[in-house]
C-alpha cells in the first residue's frame, strides 16, 4: 500500500499537472515539517523536526559552519580551553539582546546550564530535560564577568564543544523562562535570526524576522511552520503551491520534482548510520568471519539504489563521511561478493543455523526498514544464511534492542544521527557501553584497542589528533565487523523555484537566515 | 422526559470510568513507555530511569490511575509529556476541531442520505433507483482516506479551487470565510460512506412505509403525491432513521482519524494517532474520555428526538 499509493498519485498528478502555481504570500516562506514540534523549549526536546525551528529562533554559543560539521563561534565570540581540558572559558558576543529585549550576558548562560543541570534550580522544573546528559561532564557555570563565562567540566571532554553547537545547547531568555515557567515551551524566547510570533496547534508555528538580528536581518519577512504528518498530503500540496519548502520527501516522489522546472531537489548527505547490531556473544556471529560474512553477501548497492531509490549513499564504517575532518577515506565499504561470503562461512563451519533478526517498522532514522529487512534476508538467503523476520513497533523495537540482544536475537536493524564522530561508537561500540553498563553496546562487540583509542579521542583537544584516532577507529572496526555497515542516509528537500540561496546542512538543521523569496 | 434524560446521563458515568480503566491498563501493557519514546535512540535504561522519575512514572500503576482519577475531579487531566502542557488545553482546542469536522459531515451526510434515500424508495428499481444505488454503493465501498486523497489531486492540485491542506490560511486569514473554504474538501469525504449508509437504510424504511394501507388511504382521499411522501411517508421511515444517524455520529468521529491525517485537520483524531505513538498516557487518557462521553451524548440525543417524533418511545 505504501508503494501503490505514491504511484497512483504520481500517475494521477501527470494527468492533472498543474496549470499555475499558486501563490504562497510574498516574502513569506512557508515550510513544510513532518510533524508537530514537541516543545520550542530547546532544551525539552529531542527531535530533528524540532531542531528545524530551533535553530532559527535561538542561537548557541557556537555553531556549526555553513555546509560543514566544523565548530565557528556564534554567541561566543572566542574561547580558550585549559591545558588539562577541563576548563573553557568564553568571551561572549556584546551588545546581543533576546527577543524580549532583556541583554544576552555570562549571567544568561549560567542560568540555562544550572536549569538543565541542577536539581535544585528553581526553573529546574520546567524541563524535563531529557538530552541533559550531553553536559553531564559540566560541573560548574560561573559568570567570571558581564561577558566572560568559565565551564569547569570533571573530566576532559573533547566533544563538549560539538554538544554546545547541538540544539540542547541553544540559548534561552532567563526572563522568559521565569515569566512562562513550564510554558516556555509554548512561549519561546532566542537571540536568533527569527522572533517567535505564534503557535497554532497542529496548524502553524510562525516566526518573523529580527531586524536586529547580531548576524544580520532575515531578508525574508517571516517563517510559517506548517505540519503535515501525511507525506502524500505533503506531497500534494507542495504540488497544489501551498508550500515553499517541503522537507523529507519521499523517495517515490522525488522523480517527479526533479523533472518539473517549479521545483528545485536539494540533498544532503548527513551524520547519519544505518546498520545491522550483530550478536557477538553467542550464536553464529561470535565468529568474525561469519559476521564478515554477512558484510560481503547484503547488495548495499541494490538496497540505496532500488530500495532507498538513492536517498542514501553506501556506509564503509561507523563514522559517516558527514564527518569530512575526522573520516577515513581508506576505508572503503565491504564489496557485494556472494562466492567470498560463502568461503567465509565454509571456512567459519556455519552450518545454516536459523538467524534471528530484529526489523522495525518505522522509526526515526531508520528509513524504510521493513523493505530493507526483507531485501536483506533475500541476500543472506543467496549465500545460505537463514535469517527469521520478527517485525515490531518503533517503542517496543526499542524496548527489546536496547536492554542487549542476548538470549533472543543475532541481529537487528539501528540507525543514529549524531552531532560528533565520537557519540555512536562511544555509546555503541565500547565495552562499557554493554547494556547492563546502561549504555547503547547490544551486540556486545568488545576490543580493548577500541575502547582506549575512544578514551583517548575524548580527552583529546587537538583536533588533528582526534580525527587520527578516529581514523584509526574507522579501519578497526570495519575489520572487526561487529555490525553491517549498511547506509549513510541523504536528507533532501523541494523548494519551489521562487526560493533562493536555500542549502540544506550536514547537521540536519534547516538554517532560514539567509534564505530569501522572490 | 427529564427524569428519562438525567438516568441516561447518569448511567453514562459508569461506562466511561470503565472505559478510562480499560484505556489505561491497555497502554500500561503495550511495550515501550513515555521516556523511551522521547528519549528514541539515547533511552539507555538509566536514561529512561531518570525521566520516568521526573515524569512521575515509577510510581506503581495502581496509584498512577487513582492520581489521574483524583486529579479529574479537580477537573486536572494532567500534564501531556510529549508536549509538555495540560491536557486539557489540548484536549478542548484539538477537540473543537473536531467538532466542526464532523459537525458539517453529519449534516452533509444526513441531508444527502436522506434524500438519495427518498429518491430512490419512491423511484424504486426506476433509472434515478438504480443510478443512486450506484453511487450510493460506490460511496460506501471507497476507503475514505483514498478519496480524499483523489479529491485533493482534483480539487486542489489540478483546479486548484480548494485548498489541500490545514483549517485555516496560513498566513493570515481565519475568518469564517477561510474556515469554510478549508471544510469543504474533508467534510465531504467523511460524509460519504456515512450518506451511504444512511441512504441505504431510509430506502429501505420509506419502501416499508410507502407499503402500508394508510399511506394507500392517503392517496385515495387525493392528497398530492409531495404531501404524501412528505406528511405521512418520510416522516415515520424517520423514526427508523434516527437512530442509525446517531450511530453514524460515532462512524464521523472515529472515521475523522483517517481524514485528519490525510487533511492535516488539526482534530483530536490526528492528536490521538501521535499520543498513542509516542505513549502519551494522560493525553490518550484526556482525548478517549472526551470522544467517548460525546458519543454518548450524540446517542442521548438522537434517541431524545427520536422519542419527540415517536410518542411511544416515551417511558
Amino acid at each position: 500500500m505504501n508503494r501503490i499509493i505514491p504511484a497512483m498519485l504520481a500517475a494521477c498528478a501527470m494527468i492533472f499537472a498543474p496549470a499555475a502555481l499558486a501563490q504562497t504570500p510574498p516574502n513569506v516562506l512557508i515550510v513544510g515539517q513532518i510533524a508537530e514540534p514537541k516543545s520550542l523549549d530547546p532544551h525539552a526536546v529531542t527531535a530533528t523536526n524540532d531542531f528545524r525551528i530551533l535553530v532559527n529562533v535561538y542561537d548557541g554559543l557556537v555553531r556549526f559552519a555553513d555546509g560543514t560539521l566544523e565548530i565557528e563561534p556564534a554567541l561566543a565570540e572566542s574561547w580558550d580551553i585549559s591545558e588539562d581540558g577541563k576548563t573553557y572559558t568564553f568571551k561572549l558576543r556584546e551588545g546581543v539582546t533576546f527577543h524580549d529585549g532583556t541583554p544576552f550576558n555570562a549571567e544568561a548562560v549560567k542560568f540555562n546550564f544550572d536549569r538543565m543541570l541542577d536539581e535544585t534550580h528553581p526553573f529546574h522544573n520546567t524541563g524535563p530535560f531529557p538530552l541533559a546528559f550531553f553536559f553531564s561532564t559540566v560541573d560548574e557555570v560561573n559568570a567570571l564577568d558581564e561577558l566572560t563565562v568559565e565551564f569547569k567540566l570533571n573530566e576532559p571532554f573533547a566533544p563538549f564543544l560539538s554538544n554546545l553547537a547541538y540544539p540542547t545547547g541553544l540559548i534561552v531568555s532567563p526572563a522568559a523562562v521565569e515569566k512562562s515557567g513550564t510554558d516556555f515551551g509554548r512561549n519561546p524566547v532566542g537571540t536568533g535570526a527569527y522572533k517567535f510570533v505564534e503557535w497554532q496547534g497542529n496548524t502553524r508555528v510562525v516566526v518573523e524576522a529580527n531586524p536586529d538580528y547580531w548576524d544580520g536581518a532575515p531578508s525574508l519577512e517571516a517563517v510559517v511552520f506548517r505540519p503535515i504528518t501525511d507525506a502524500n498530503t505533503r506531497v500534494a500540496e507542495m504540488l497544489a503551491g501551498g508550500l515553499d519548502v517541503m522537507v523529507e520527501v519521499p523517495p517515490d516522489s522525488l522523480a517527479q520534482f526533479r523533472t518539473d522546472a517549479n521545483f528545485a531537489v536539494q540533498e544532503q548527505a548527513g551524520p547519519h548510520v544505518w546498520y545491522l547490531i550483530l550478536n557477538t556473544k553467542e550464536g553464529p556471529f561470535k565468529d568474525k568471519a561469519v559476521r564478515q560474512a554477512a558484510n560481503y553477501a547484503i547488495d548495499k548497492q541494490a538496497l540505496v539504489e532500488n530500495v532507498l531509490q538513492g536517498t542514501a549513499e553506501i556506509s564503509a564504517g561507523p563514522v559517516p563521511p558527514a564527518f569530512a575532518w575526522a573520516y577515513n577515506e581508506d576505508v572503503q565499504p565491504y564489496p557485494h561478493d556472494p562466492e567470498k561470503a560463502k568461503a567465509l562461512l565454509e571456512e567459519a563451519g556455519y552450518d545454516g543455523e536459523e538467524l534471528t533478526f530484529y526489523v522495525t517498522e518505522g522509526g526515526s532514522g531508520m528509513l524504510d526498514p521493513v523493505a530493507m529487512g526483507a531485501a536483506i534476508q533475500a541476500d543472506l538467503a543467496k549465500v545460505g544464511m537463514n535469517a527469521k523476520i520478527e517485525t515490531y513497533e518503533w517503542n517496543t523495537f526499542l524496548g527489546e534492542v536496547n536492554p542487549g540482544l542476548e538470549g533472543k536475537a543475532d541481529m537487528a536493524e539501528m540507525a543514529w544521527m549524531t552531532n560528533d564522530p565520537d557519540t555512536l561508537p562511544f555509546l555503541t561500540l565500547r565495552t562499557d557501553a554493554l547494556p547492563e553498563n546502561g549504555g547503547f553496546n547490544s551486540g556486545y562487540y568488545s576490543n580493548p584497542e577500541v575502547d582506549t583509542i575512544l578514551e583517548q579521542a575524548r580527552v583529546s583537544t587537538e583536533p588533528e589528533e582526534r580525527a587520527t584516532l578516529y581514523q584509526q577507529l574507522q579501519e578497526i572496526v570495519h575489520e572487526d565487523a561487529p555490525w553491517v555497515f549498511v547506509a549513510n542516509w541523504k536528507q533532501n528537500a523541494v523548494t519551489s523555484a521562487a526560493v533562493t540561496d536555500f542549502k540544506l546542512q550536514p547537521s540536519f538543521f534547516l538554517m532560514l537566515h539567509k534564505v530569501s523569496k522572490n | 422526559m427529564a427524569a428519562y434524560t438525567l438516568r441516561r446521563l447518569l448511567a453514562a458515568i459508569p461506562v466511561l470510568f470503565g472505559l478510562t480503566l480499560l484505556v489505561f491498563l491497555m497502554m500500561a501493557l503495550i511495550p515501550g513507555d513515555p521516556a523511551t519514546a522521547i528519549l528514541g535512540s539515547y533511552a539507555t535504561p538509566d536514561n529512561v530511569a531518570r525521566l520516568n522519575a521526573a515524569l512521575g512514572l515509577d510510581k506503581p500503576l495502581p496509584q498512577q490511575y487513582l492520581i489521574w482519577l483524583g486529579n479529574l475531579f479537580q477537573g486536572d487531566l494532567g500534564r501531556s509529556y510529549a508536549l509538555n502542557r495540560p491536557v486539557l488545553d489540548e484536549v478542548l482546542e484539538r477537540f473543537s476541531a473536531t467538532l466542526i469536522l464532523a459537525g458539517t459531515s453529519l449534516v452533509i451526510c444526513s441531508v444527502l442520505g436522506l434524500l438519495a434515500g427518498i429518491v430512490s424508495a419512491v423511484r424504486q428499481f426506476g433509472w434515478t433507483d438504480r443510478i443512486v444505488t450506484f453511487i450510493v454503493l460506490v460511496g460506501i465501498s471507497t476507503p475514505s482516506f483514498f478519496l480524499g486523497l483523489l479529491l485533493i489531486l482534483l480539487f486542489a492540485v489540478k483546479l486548484r479551487l480548494f485548498p489541500a491542506s490545514g483549517m485555516y490560511a496560513v498566513y493570515g486569514g481565519g475568518d469564517l470565510a477561510d474556515l469554510l473554504h478549508h471544510l469543504v474538501l474533508p467534510a465531504l469525504t467523511l460524509s460519504v460512506v456515512a450518506a451511504g449508509v444512511v441512504a441505504r437504510l431510509t430506502r429501505t424504511s420509506m419502501l416499508e412505509v410507502l407499503r402500508q394501507d394508510y399511506i394507500r388511504t392517503a392517496r385515495a382521499k387525493g392528497l398530492t403525491e409531495l404531501r404524501v411522501i412528505y406528511r405521512h411517508a418520510f416522516k415515520s421511515a424517520l423514526v427508523a432513521v434516527i437512530p442509525v444517524i446517531g450511530i453514524q455520529a460515532g462512524f464521523v468521529l472515529g472515521g475523522a482519524v483517517y481524514i485528519e491525517t490525510v487533511f492535516q485537520w488539526p482534530g483530536i483524531g490526528a492528536m490521538l494517532v501521535n499520543a498513542i505513538s509516542t505513549r502519551d498516557i494522560l493525553l490518550v487518557q484526556g482525548g478517549v474520555l472526551v470522544v467517548a462521553a460525546s458519543y454518548v451524548l450524540f446517542n442521548l440525543a438522537a434517541d431524545l428526538f427520536q422519542s419527540i417524533l415517536d410518542p411511544r418511545l416515551r417511558r
